[in-house]
């Protein structure tokens, strides 16, 4: 099992643990505000936008063409570290991982 | 307009998407009340576009179809009545029955009873062994539980289920024929240029495609469909037989209720009916649509996702009218459309890539200028740009969206190529 820890614009964090699964699909079964996954993952809808823990986004796989096509229309905008988090998979190596979730999705 | 409470006792006629999505939804705006679910199906929440793509390729396992594990029901006191169906409702007694004699008070209700497939109407198919519907995981699972490498399949109807059942049919090895009662494939949600895309892909793809042919007869031997023989007198022999031909909403018990029903049941734009404290969403909620004026029925899964979180937000005191964008995806072997806004009343066509060659092309529809709607195939940055330009009413040179090599929206700077 590996945690996962959502912050809130307002500060307040959600601590989750899972393995194996996308930061979205924990989000969504642990109601983690402001994460929606509208398209359940399938790079269509960038209503699950979070910007990635500089000290873990270089951890993490680049994104591909069409995520970064997605986070052209994300309805906050766009850091260096954002992820669409459907695209990342809670494996054991990112045990701790923190990503601020945005004011907004849609 | 009831007052809202957040302790009222919420109950939801279906347990799909919408249902499921609505629930978590109620539970995470910090609804306290009761929230009851009752499905014919014997599943927990789950969701349907993998049915006909990879679910049926059998790539992803069905604890992924499930929107959230049977835990989370437990954990957050939400009950899901499983395989009993709602019966009757009694919109002023605020009770429902179920075939199971449970009766059930409530102070919500929430019609989210989606819709069944469309059947043909010959007795001799009822009966018939081979003939089967894609909705549910058991159409899906006993799909796969017939031969499929090497047997003959007749797709009957050349819509979005039909098509990528038989595009994963023919990734499976079977020999496929689809019969299409339109001149054109897709006829009832896109434009000719799209349609003959398609058919251009699944001809490529070795697909036999019938346009304009009508179904005469199902020839039935020994308890199978053995021939299809089409309206011109060709006949086409068949293992399988898959019918793909649209969705009946399930809108009889709340026509029975006495709500109003017309093709689904008709809300307001923020899912109310007429009755106070009772909604509907999904695929058979019929609703005001903001972009055409009038009522429309969407199935689609983005649709009944956002109208379960929206009626969610007006049981908590929180409603707003529903106006998303609607959208939708496909996928069809290597090819991804995805389609957003309502091309209705189009005037222009706009053309972006190659749509006669290669498998990477969009298409923008304008009215009086404006950008209407995009159907991208492959394309997720035109996707992207088009859903901006339509939720922005952008006006847009026809040329620039003619012109792949003109970007349609500033890049934003979150790369570092870009900045």
């Amino acid at each position: 099992m590996a945690r996962v820890i959502y912050v809130q614009p307002d500060g307040s964090s959600t601590t989750c643990a899972a393995d194996g699964r996308s930061l979205m699909k924990v989000a969504v079964e642990n109601l983690v505000p402001g994460i929606i996954g509208e398209c359940g993952g399938d790079l269509s809808c960038a209503t699950c936008h979070v910007f990635v823990d500089e000290a873990w986004f270089g951890k993490l796989k680049p994104r591909s063409d069409d995520e970064e096509s997605l986070l052209d229309v994300t309805s906050e905008e766009p850091t260096e570290t954002s992820r669409l988090s459907c695209q990342v998979t809670l494996t054991d190596d990112l045990d701790g991982i923190v990503v601020h979730v945005p004011s907004t999705q849609r | 307009m009831m007052e809202p409470t957040r302790d009222s006792r919420v109950l939801v006629v279906g347990a799909g998407q919408a249902a499921g999505e609505l629930a978590g939804a109620l539970r995470a705006g910090g609804h306290e009340g009761h929230v009851t679910l009752v499905g014919s199906e014997p599943h927990f929440p789950y969701t349907r576009p993998p049915l006909s793509k990879a679910y049926l390729r059998g790539e992803v396992a069905i604890a992924e179809l499930y929107l959230r594990p049977a835990d989370f029901y437990r954990d957050h006191d939400i009950t899901v009545h499983r395989g009993v169906a709602v019966e009757w409702v009694d919109l002023h007694g605020r009770r429902a029955g179920c075939d199971d004699g449970s009766v059930l008070d409530w102070d919500r209700i929430v019609f989210a009873t989606g819709g069944r497939p469309r059947r043909v109407a010959d007795p001799g198919l009822e009966s018939a062994g081979n003939v089967h519907y894609v909705r549910t995981i058991e159409d899906v699972e006993r799909l796969r539980r017939t031969t499929i490498a090497g047997s003959r399949f007749a797709v009957v109807g050349g819509g979005y289920v039909g098509l990528e059942v038989a595009a994963v049919l023919r990734r499976l090895d079977a020999r496929v024929t689809v019969i299409e009662a339109a001149d054109r494939l897709l006829a009832r949600v896109t434009s000719p240029v799209v349609s003959e895309f398609f058919l251009r892909v699944h001809t490529q793809e070795g697909v036999d495609v019938r346009l304009s042919a009508q179904v005469e007869l199902f020839q039935v031997e020994d308890g199978n469909v053995s021939t299809v023989v089409l309206g011109d007198g060709s006949r086409i022999p068949v293992d399988q037989v898959l019918i793909g031909i649209g969705m009946v909403p399930n809108d009889e018990v709340a026509a029975r209720a006495g709500l109003d029903v017309d093709n689904g049941i008709v809300v307001d734009e923020f899912c109310r009916t007429g009755t106070a404290g009772v909604y509907a969403i999904g695929d058979v909620a019929r609703h005001p649509d903001p972009l055409n004026g009038g009522l429309r029925r969407l199935e689609s899964m983005p649709n009944a996702a956002a109208q379960a979180r929206l009626v969610a937000e007006d049981i908590l005191g929180r409603g707003r009218p529903y106006n998303d964008l609607p959208w939708f995806w496909s996928d069809q072997y290597d090819v991804k459309l995805q389609a957003a806004g309502s091309s209705a009343g189009y005037d222009t066509v706009a053309v972006r890539g190659d749509a006669m060659s290669g498998r990477r092309f969009s298409v923008f529809y304008l009215r009086d200028g404006v950008v209407r709607a995009v159907d991208a195939i492959c394309s997720p940055a035109d996707f992207a740009a088009g859903k901006a330009l339509i939720a922005s009413s952008a006006v847009v040179p026809l040329s620039d969206l003619q012109d792949p090599s003109v970007p349609l929206r500033r890049r934003r700077s979150f790369t570092s190529e870009a900045s």
